[in-house]
């Protein structure tokens, strides 16, 4: 190989480097550095060890919130792993039989709403839900069940789960998407060995294509799991920054919004709003640390 | 003679699933575009039907054009995602160049470097990129969104542009190394031109989180002048929520360029998503 001067390696890197560095990473460690610090009313920061931390987790005025939003956002990613993924399997399971017709135009059509804004999306079923409109109700009522129509979205015990069921029906192209990539990788071979031997098509899918795919289902967890620990957008535009009713939505996302800015009669706070992003930090990084060190090692070995 | 009887069975059953998700997955776009061409009443007395003589109407879409800036949100959003995805393309293609193409020291550091930046989101370091903003002082400017989405867009850009690189045969740059073609023409030249296809993959689905991004413009540029079409319309809809035309059309015209360019990039697009899984 040519010998080829390290400038231009460097003017190569340069650009991308600099921007990265100077808007995503160093932003994140500053932010993490934040954290350890808190804010006088004067607007000063002084360092203040791991106080932050000890109000967010202990103290009940802001623990409550935090802790209320952690459980909020474990239930809203559950409700995801629960619901949008195996329907995201099973619609992949199905695209991926051989000799379905129309399969192209059906992952066409079934992706569409992925691309769409969360807020727009948000929007869109908050009017289809509202017993204003009544399109549900009246839906509902087509197959006798109008007596169950509740307005879900405004009920303190339902609007997160609606919201979460929302954000399924919108993502769960990525998971389809995903699987269905892995499900065509599989080796003709292999599927048609298994058919020779007499295997039901119902055997091959549990006990040859699924093993296979494990490593994508894995991606798809933790893509499942940022994706829900970073979420904002969605709660914000249809409940506002204070996730009600009585916070029963609030997620990480929306809390640490609020205790940036603030809301209502508490004053925003940056230190605060950083500690804040820091435990989100941890989380995901837990989450991914998880999925790397065990989870894809284990899996590697069941892939081809 | 069971075989075929279980096939068509399993067909149909193949079909009635997988018809009746798309519906699901359509019917609240449908809902919301037809009933945006009604009048009022044509709204709240038949929902599911679509517009007719007696209920056909535009006024939502006159009411939304006359009350906020759409066409300014619509331009503001185009700016923002051309400029971050013609630096995300270029930068990021040149990285990829030098990461996969020469060996020096430090290489693996950087590629765990941008590595972290995939699986980290960029919302994280918020309080500090809005303080960094302050100081710049490019708060309420696109410039500011645009330089966040090209931070937040490189390291996966980056990634599945070097896969590509990687496949280029040798012999094509070590001939053009022989006839004495420098690093930045062989770049320009010929790699740039054999990879197009990666590019417009990674193009079609790094647009879109930025075309829908909320959390940004709220944050870094909420001024009226620098909206973008999902601030505008999330602002304008908690406005006027009980104007349900000027809410129905402004949803409309927000999904409409969506929709418009998925038609033409549907293919591209699954066709990366389908690549890019697989690696």
């Amino acid at each position: 190989m040519n010998r080829i001067a390290r400038w231009q390696i460097a003017i190569f890197l340069a650009p991308a480097l600099l921007i990265y560095a100077s808007f995503s990473a160093w932003p994140l460690l500053d932010t993490l550095g934040l954290g350890f610090f808190n804010t006088d009313e004067a607007g000063q920061q002084h360092f203040a060890g791991l106080a932050n931390y000890y109000k967010l987790l202990l103290d009940p005025q802001w623990s409550d919130g935090f802790w209320n939003a952690m459980g909020n956002n474990v239930e809203f990613f559950f409700i995801h792993m629960l619901v949008q993924n195996p329907i995201g399997l099973l619609l992949a399971a199905l695209l991926s039989l051989k000799g379905v017709r129309f399969a192209k135009s059906y992952q066409t059509l079934l992706f569409l709403p992925t691309l769409l804004s969360v807020v727009i999306i948000g929007f869109i079923w908050q009017l289809i839900l509202s017993p204003l409109w009544g399109v549900a109700e009246s839906l509902l009522a087509q197959v006798g069940l109008a007596e169950h129509f509740q307005p879900w979205l405004g009920e303190e015990g339902s609007a997160l789960l609606t919201l979460a069921l929302i954000s399924v029906w919108q993502f769960i192209g990525i998971p389809m998407m995903l699987i269905y990539a892995a499900l065509i990788a599989i080796p003709e071979e292999v599927i048609e060995a298994a058919r020779v031997e007499g295997a039901s098509a119902w055997r091959i899918f549990w006990q040859i294509r699924l093993p296979l795919i494990l490593p994508t289902l894995g991606l798809v967890t933790i893509l499942t799991y940022v994706g829900n620990f970073n979420a904002f957008d969605l709660i914000y535009s249809v409940k506002g920054a204070l996730a009600g009713p009585n916070y029963s939505t609030d997620i990480l996302g929306t809390y640490f919004y609020r205790t940036f800015f603030g809301y209502q009669s508490q004053i925003g706070s940056p230190t605060m709003g950083a500690a804040v992003a820091t435990l989100m930090f941890l989380v995901i990084l837990a989450g991914v640390g998880v999925y790397f060190f065990a989870v894809q090692r284990r899996l590697q070995r069941h892939a081809f | 003679m069971r075989q075929p009887v279980s096939h068509l069975a399993g067909s149909s059953f193949t079909h009635l699933v997988l018809a009746g998700y798309t519906l699901l997955s359509l019917f609240p776009l449908f809902l919301v575009l037809i009933n945006a061409f009604k009048s009022r009443a044509g709204i709240f007395d038949a929902p599911l039907a679509l517009p007719n003589g007696e209920t056909f109407s535009t006024i939502g879409f006159e009411k939304v054009l006359g009350k906020a800036h759409f066409l300014g949100f619509f331009g503001n959003s185009l700016t923002v995602t051309v400029l971050s995805l013609v630096l995300i393309l270029l930068f990021g293609a040149m990285a990829a160049w030098a990461l996969s193409e020469y060996r020096f020291r430090g290489q693996r550091l950087i590629l765990l470097f941008f590595a972290f930046g995939i699986m980290v989101p960029i919302r994280l370091g918020t309080v500090a990129i809005l303080e960094l903003m302050v100081k710049l002082e490019l708060v309420n400017t696109l410039s500011a969104l645009v330089l966040v989405y090209t931070a937040q867009g490189l390291p996966l850009a980056i990634l599945i542009l070097s896969e590509f690189i990687q496949q280029i045969p040798k012999e094509l740059k070590e001939a053009a190394r022989c006839d004495g073609v420098g690093e930045f023409t062989i770049f320009f030249q010929i790699i740039l031109p054999l990879i197009r296809p990666a590019i417009a993959t990674v193009a079609v689905f790094t647009m879109v989180p930025v075309w829908n991004d909320l959390w940004f413009p709220l944050i870094l540029a909420p001024g009226e002048a620098t909206q973008t079409i999902t601030l505008g319309v999330q602002q304008f809809i908690g406005q006027y929520a009980t104007d349900w035309n000027a809410v129905l059309a402004s949803l409309s015209l927000a999904v409409l360029p969506v929709l418009v360019i998925y038609v033409f990039f549907s293919r591209q697009l699954i066709r990366g998503i389908t690549a890019g899984a697989v690696k």
